[in-house]
């Protein structure tokens, strides 16, 4: 064994060596396309495809390299280009044919085509870059800043930009310093419930027990939220080196990742990423050359949204049913295998490096006392720029909303924010001034969770966002405690019975009666926080469930049961056959007058018909309750 | 449903392959079942006989860990698998009016397979492409922005694959 070797001599050749490869890519001009899973669905891999196809046709020398995500999903697929002579280019929306000709044109005739591009990455004289514009001054990016940058399948690029130097600091220092930093610098656990960190280590470290265990739950199961594929997709490296150090400072010498089946591209780049590692020496048995030994190794969920619990977790990789336990023993004491168990969101341990290499007085300066740092959101739902932000924790859901994500899409009305996904709450306009950090989002009823932020507009029902809510931890239940298996299933049956009209003047009562009880009786999170979409859009949307229940109406026009569609005959062109021809169902005729009516008793409420009605017309309504169609044939004369 | 002889053999053989060299501690059951189930496409009792074996404890107990777990099939799937993403923003995009179209075009309902076995038709949770709603996953393809009619091309193109692909077939075959 080769103790005397000095860590930071063996990185140093490693470097040195990675930066000479990593600058060969730009001796000609370099193509990046994020091709992470979001921007696969926008058709990322036919861009590449094309794109080389393209550079062979016109015998033209270029790298083309797939990343991962930038966060802008909204403009996916996105295309970056390095040419001499300009300033790297972000295109967005590329498809095939904009974006052969943009390599076209820009290769051979110099012609970057501003018409097509997003920003420029660097500054200069006569394009904008990100931070002209309010996104880009709200974001601070810390955890994402390699994002959408780097070649995901190449540890070279992770290295050459200074990846796995903070590695090396902890090598030469005494856990007992790393545990001291990461206590000092103030970090929460990212995974939702905001647990410190650097305590959770500590515990871990002076319980009895050996070997030690260190798991990553990348069980990232809340409808709504994909900061952790991302991550995972775009800088694996950054949770290895993080979970490393973790691994050094607890005096672990085995690291699990937790993740999600439903990852398959994210399992697919951290398994390649940990054999990189491997292979570079900076994982595995005597990592750069010290004593220090730890190994990483891959297990995949199956599927069940309760083993993002830690007991279930645990009892998972155990090959049991993800059934959570008591706590305490809390796993930093006894955990898997009853050894103590540190368990880290990706996240929290893709801090760790940063803060690593920067100081505990530089995250804090970041935030709030209480709340140093960062928060990581993927936003979604009706909202303009949907994508994955990093902005400082204390920023405001309105900043968040409307000047990052650039307000509601399709000029609609801003109605309710969701944060948490199922365990969180609805936020109404009135809230939007609340601070983003762990402890204001509890106090306004909602929750921090794991940052998944789907923004609702007029056209979404409270009501229905309740009973979806509910009926997916109605479902993910693991039936271990009697309030949330059958608590659950009472609530969800009352809310299905409004949202079909059904509902009764006492339902109101009876849910928040419901929900009091399913809290209380419940051993973990899921139980426990599940009654929380019912009660905040009780508490800010009354209304909404009065109208369904008292009058059989749904204001927002979306239950299914409570609504009609409806032909305005005086907007229907008559000789235009669209709806007629969008219809599954045959449900569409052509009156004595030739216009188009719907019959109500063949309708299956598709959509397709206000869809196809050319904008110009848009004759075609939805009535709510369906009895208005008939009132309306009526007083308009519609045969 | 019953496998047939042929069925059985491939399944057992599978099975051992899958578990020689395999640890008996228990932590590795849930690998070892996903490994079936990639191999096989699901889980039939006869594999879930020969792993509760090889671990040592009792099949009910395999089974039970089976059906726990929303990813394990207990029926063999479709040849191409459909899967309607139930995420929130999917779901306020309009993902139930895409199963009704799935569903209406299959003539199935979710979780069954078409007569055929050509298709099977589940819906899953969040596959983290919220910006793309409604998504629906046809394999391993995601597929972004799905209306109702855009269900009736995807078919159409799958319907065209497959005459191409018969036509090719039938082509070799004359060559014969």
């Amino acid at each position: 064994m080769a103790s005397n070797t000095q860590p930071a001599v063996v990185y140093a050749a490693l470097k040195e060596q990675a930066v000479q490869n990593r600058d060969k890519l730009f001796e000609k001009p370099l193509i990046m396309i994020g091709a992470a899973t979001c921007g696969r669905a926008a058709g990322a891999l036919k861009l590449v495809e094309e794109i080389k196809n393209e550079l062979n046709r016109l015998q033209l020398e270029a790298n083309v390299v797939e990343v991962g995500c930038m966060g802008h999903c909204y403009a996916e697929p996105i295309m970056v280009i390095y040419n001499e002579g300009f300033p790297p280019m972000a295109y967005g929306n590329v498809n095939e044919g904009v974006g052969a000709r943009i390599v076209r044109d820009y290769l051979t005739d110099g012609d970057p085509g501003y018409e097509f591009a997003l920003v420029a990455l660097e500054p200069n004289d006569f394009f904008p870059t990100f931070s002209d514009f309010p996104r880009g001054v709200h974001e601070n990016k810390i955890v994402l800043d390699q994002c959408g940058f780097i070649d995901p399948q190449n540890i070279e690029h992770y290295i050459a930009t200074g990846g796995y130097s903070a590695l090396v600091k902890v090598l030469e220092a005494d856990p007992g310093e790393i545990i001291e930093t990461v206590k000092a610098s103030g970090l929460r656990g990212r995974g939702g419930a905001g647990f410190p960190t650097g305590l959770k280590w500590e515990t871990c470290r002076n319980a009895g027990g050996s070997p030690k265990y260190l798991i990553c739950n990348a069980d990232e199961g809340d409808p709504g939220a994909f900061m952790d594929r991302t991550i995972l997709e775009s800088t694996p490296h950054s949770l290895l080196e993080g979970m490393t150090i973790a691994g050094r400072a607890v005096g672990s010498e085995k690291g699990y990742i937790y993740i999600r089946a439903e990852y398959p591209l994210a399992v697919e780049r951290i398994t390649q990423a940990v054999q990189q590692a491997r292979e570079k020496g900076l994982l595995g048995e005597n990592i750069l050359g010290t004593d220090f030994s730890f190994n990483i190794e891959i297990f995949q969920g199956s599927g069940a949204f309760v083993c993002g619990e830690e007991t279930a977790l645990l009892a998972s990789m155990e090959g049991r049913a993800g059934i959570p336990t008591h706590k305490p023993p809390f796993p930093a004491d006894a955990g898997l295998w009853g050894k103590p168990t540190v368990i880290n969101n990706v996240k929290s341990f893709s801090y760790v490096p940063h803060i690593m290499n920067n100081g505990a007085d530089w995250f804090k300066s970041i935030g709030t006392e209480k709340n140093p740092g960062t928060a990581i959101f993927a936003l979604a739902g009706k909202i303009e720029n949907t994508g994955l932000v990093e902005v400082p924790m204390s920023t405001t859901l309105n900043e968040l909303i409307f000047e990052v994500g650039g307000g509601i899409a399709g000029g609609k009305q801003f109605k309710a924010v969701q944060i948490g996904g199922p365990s969180g709450g609805c936020m109404p306009e009135s809230a939007l001034e609340t601070p983003i950090d762990f402890d204001s989002l509890t106090e306004a009823g909602a929750m921090m969770g794991s940052g998944g932020m789907v923004v609702l507009d007029e056209d979404d029902c409270m009501v229905e966002i309740a009973r979806y809510f509910l009926d997916f931890t109605q479902k993910e239940s693991c039936g271990k405690c009697t309030f949330c298996r059958l608590g659950t299933k009472h609530m969800l049956d009352i809310l299905e019975r409004i949202t079909k009209g059904q509902g009764r003047p006492e339902d109101i009562d009876l849910l928040m009666e419901l929900a009091a009880r399913v809290k209380e009786g419940s051993l973990c999170n899921l139980g426990k926080t599940a009654p929380n979409p019912v009660l905040s859009t009780i508490r800010h949307f009354r209304d909404e469930y009065d109208a369904h229940i008292n009058e059989g109406r749904c204001p927002s026009l979306m239950c299914k049961d409570l609504i009609a569609y409806y032909i305005l005959p005086d907007k229907c062109e008559r000789s235009c056959d669209a709806c007629v021809g969008s219809c599954p169902v045959e449900a569409i005729f052509s009156n004595e007058d030739r216009i188009k009516v719907i019959d109500q008793e063949k309708c299956v409420k598709c959509d397709s018909c206000k869809v196809a009605c050319p904008p110009q017309y848009a004759a075609v309504v939805k009535l709510s309750p369906p009895s208005e169609v008939a009132a309306r044939e009526q007083g308009e004369g519609v045969k | 449903m019953k496998l047939t002889a042929e069925e059985t053999i491939v399944a057992v053989e599978t099975t051992r392959e899958i578990l020689s060299g395999i640890h008996d501690s228990r932590g590795s059951l849930i690998p070892v079942l996903q490994r079936v189930q990639n191999k096989l496409g699901y889980v039939p009792p006869v594999a879930m006989q020969e792993v509760a074996a090889h671990f040592n404890i009792p099949a009910v107990d395999v089974y039970g860990v089976i059906t726990f777990y929303n990813q394990f099939r207990l029926t063999p799937p479709g040849k191409n698998q459909v899967k309607i993403c139930m995420g929130t923003a999917c779901h306020m995009r309009g993902a139930n009016i895409i199963q009704e179209a799935w569903e209406r075009r299959l003539k199935i309902k979710v979780g069954e397979t078409t007569e055929d076995r050509e298709f099977s038709l589940e819906r899953v949770a969040c596959v983290g492409c919220c910006t793309m709603a409604p998504v629906v996953v046809i394999n391993e393809e995601v597929n972004g922005k799905i209306t109702p009619t855009r269900v009736d091309g995807l078919l159409f193109s799958y319907e065209l694959d497959k005459k191409n692909e018969a036509a090719a077939k039938g082509g070799e075959n004359n060559g014969q």
